[in-house]
């Protein structure tokens, strides 16, 4: 089997003095779409957010096609080509679409979609370029964040919940959405809530739970573990 | 005609309003680099006044020490005193970001009177005198119009509005802006966000010089010229709002016209008409004219 592309070994996180992250570990190879499923504060967000290297006080091993990333500062390890979307999309008041949409600067210099590519995932967009960034619908705005971080080069895209508060139809449209991407070859790590839309875009699924993964199940034998998934989650 | 009417002979009108238009001049440039640094690092730089006197300073000592003159020290001193502000954001007010506001404000009242004090005692406060470097002027009917009055006003509003541009249509100043709403996020697309604060602290502070410069031969150079000036720019911030960049423009024009006319027609309440005024805006607009509610 070829390298993962993302390993993530024994992360341990804290946040003032509340320990969330106790030793994750999991690794996502190259082209495939993971998730990270679980219940509310067990740990998704902060694992991100530590991939990314916003959350201060973290330790363990994070390597991205062998770069170790635990010491980096979040500008560097944003240009050894990896882009987030946070949970709360993180659209700019002060900026209107067509800045929000070209704001991350270029990581690499090959990989990254053309605007016209763009535009044509994410159609809505192209009309409103000049409207005020958080001026957009809930569904626009979650298009928007993910729609910025497609131009950078990036290759690995960490999406947090980017179906929350959404209508259906625009969940499914974002499932189309991830699914082309992987298709482009992008690597996604995914934190759903939703294991119901996860199923229908994931390669495979972590159970996260008190900030360790507690399973790992391939989404073709998600059927046969639906009892046990749902245990875990609570639903 | 009209001043007869309103009893004020029109050279005194203009007269004033240029006047005014001069320290609207300050007060714009001054609370720009304010609204600028307080926009993205939430800190109220209280050593902005003694930033604008080390800018005047610089210029003297450019041309007493160095024989460069005036338009030589117009590019020279701001950036000195600019990088003078990068060296102290390093090393001081980058420490305090994690702590309330206030750190900040009295980190900075601080160094203020600790600078003000350093030039008083080497220099004593009577004033140095700077030569005008465009003397004369045009008589234009109505009024006298001293070529460096006029030079000042005109570059300063060109300054602030190349700024004002900068940071509301250019690639840069999207980051500076979207850095205000989500320093971490802009950090995570790869942007060196600490490096730009520092520039942006030092942007501010040349601002803050490059009006001490234009205000040396105007004003005698004084180790407490900004002292007196900074309570009153403060009190344009306020009006204007904090953070707001076109807002520290146009208030600070405005509000030294208003002083200005206040002068011809009440005399007795020019010195206070500001901070009455500042009064009125903070019971009805407590985010300031141009502010958004936080």
């Amino acid at each position: 089997m070829s390298e993962p592309l993302l390993s993530v070994r024994d992360v341990h996180a804290w946040y003032g003095e509340s320990h969330i992250l106790h030793g994750m570990s999991f690794d996502v190879n190259p082209g495939e779409v993971v998730t990270l499923l679980g219940r509310n504060g067990a740990g998704k967000t902060t694992t991100m957010r530590a991939i990314m290297g916003m959350v201060g006080n973290r330790k363990g091993s994070i390597k991205h096609q062998g770069t170790e990333l635990i010491k980096l500062k979040s500008n560097h390890i944003a240009r050894e080509g990896i882009a987030y979307c946070p949970e709360e999309r993180g659209i700019f008041a002060s900026l209107n679409v067509w800045e929000n949409l070209t704001l991350p600067p270029r990581v690499k210099k090959d990989g990254g979609l053309s605007i016209e590519r763009i535009y044509e995932l994410f159609p809505n967009l192209k009309e409103r370029t000049s409207s005020q960034g958080t001026k957009l619908s809930g569904g626009e705005q979650q298009m928007l964040a993910i729609a910025r971080i497609l131009r950078t080069g990036a290759r690995l895209l960490l999406l947090d919940e980017p179906t929350e508060g959404l209508a259906p139809v625009i969940v499914q449209q974002i499932g189309s959405t991830i699914r082309a991407l992987r298709e482009q070859g992008f690597t996604i790590l995914l934190v759903e809530q939703n294991f119901r839309f996860a199923a229908t875009v994931a390669d495979r699924h972590y159970v996260v739970e008190h900030g360790q993964v507690i399973d790992m199940i391939p989404n073709a034998s998600l059927e046969a573990n639906r009892e046990k998934l749902k245990t875990y989650l609570g639903v | 005609m009209i001043f007869e009417l309103l009893g004020v002979p029109p050279q005194a009108l203009f007269g004033q309003l240029l006047l005014g238009l001069i320290n609207g001049a300050f007060y714009a440039l001054l609370s720009l680099g304010l609204a600028v640094i307080f926009g993205l690092m939430n800190v109220i730089n209280f050593t902005h006044g003694a930033q604008y006197m080390m800018g005047a300073f610089a210029s003297w000592m450019l041309l007493q020490y160095a024989g460069i003159p005036y338009w030589g020290a117009l590019v020279l001193a701001p950036i000195i005193i600019g990088a003078t502000g990068v060296i102290i954001e390093r090393l001081m007010i980058s420490r305090l970001y994690h702590l309330d506001h206030l750190y900040g404000l009295l980190l900075t009242f601080g160094l203020a009177l600790i600078i003000e004090g350093l030039f008083r005692q080497q220099y004593g406060s009577s004033g140095l005198p700077y030569a005008n470097p465009i003397p004369g002027g045009t008589n234009l009917g109505f009024m006298f119009l001293p070529w460096y009055r006029g030079w000042v006003v005109v570059f300063s509003l060109v300054v602030c509005l190349a700024t004002w541009f900068m940071i509301e249509k250019t690639k840069l100043g999207s980051y500076l802006r979207a850095a205000t709403e989500r320093p971490d996020l802009v950090q995570a697309f790869g942007i060196n966000v600490p490096r730009m604060i520092t520039l942006t602290y030092g942007f501010g502070v040349a601002l803050a010089a490059l009006a001490g410069v234009l205000a040396a031969p105007i004003y005698s150079v004084n180790p407490i010229m900004g002292a007196n000036l900074i309570i009153v720019v403060f009190a344009v911030v306020v009006i204007g709002g904090m953070g707001s960049i076109m807002g520290a423009i146009i208030t600070g024009f405005a509000l030294g016209i208003i002083e200005g006319l206040t002068k011809v027609f009440y005399p007795e309440a020019s010195n206070t008409v500001i901070f009455v005024i500042m009064a009125i805006v903070l019971m009805i607009r407590p985010q300031g004219l141009f502010g958004t509610p936080k």
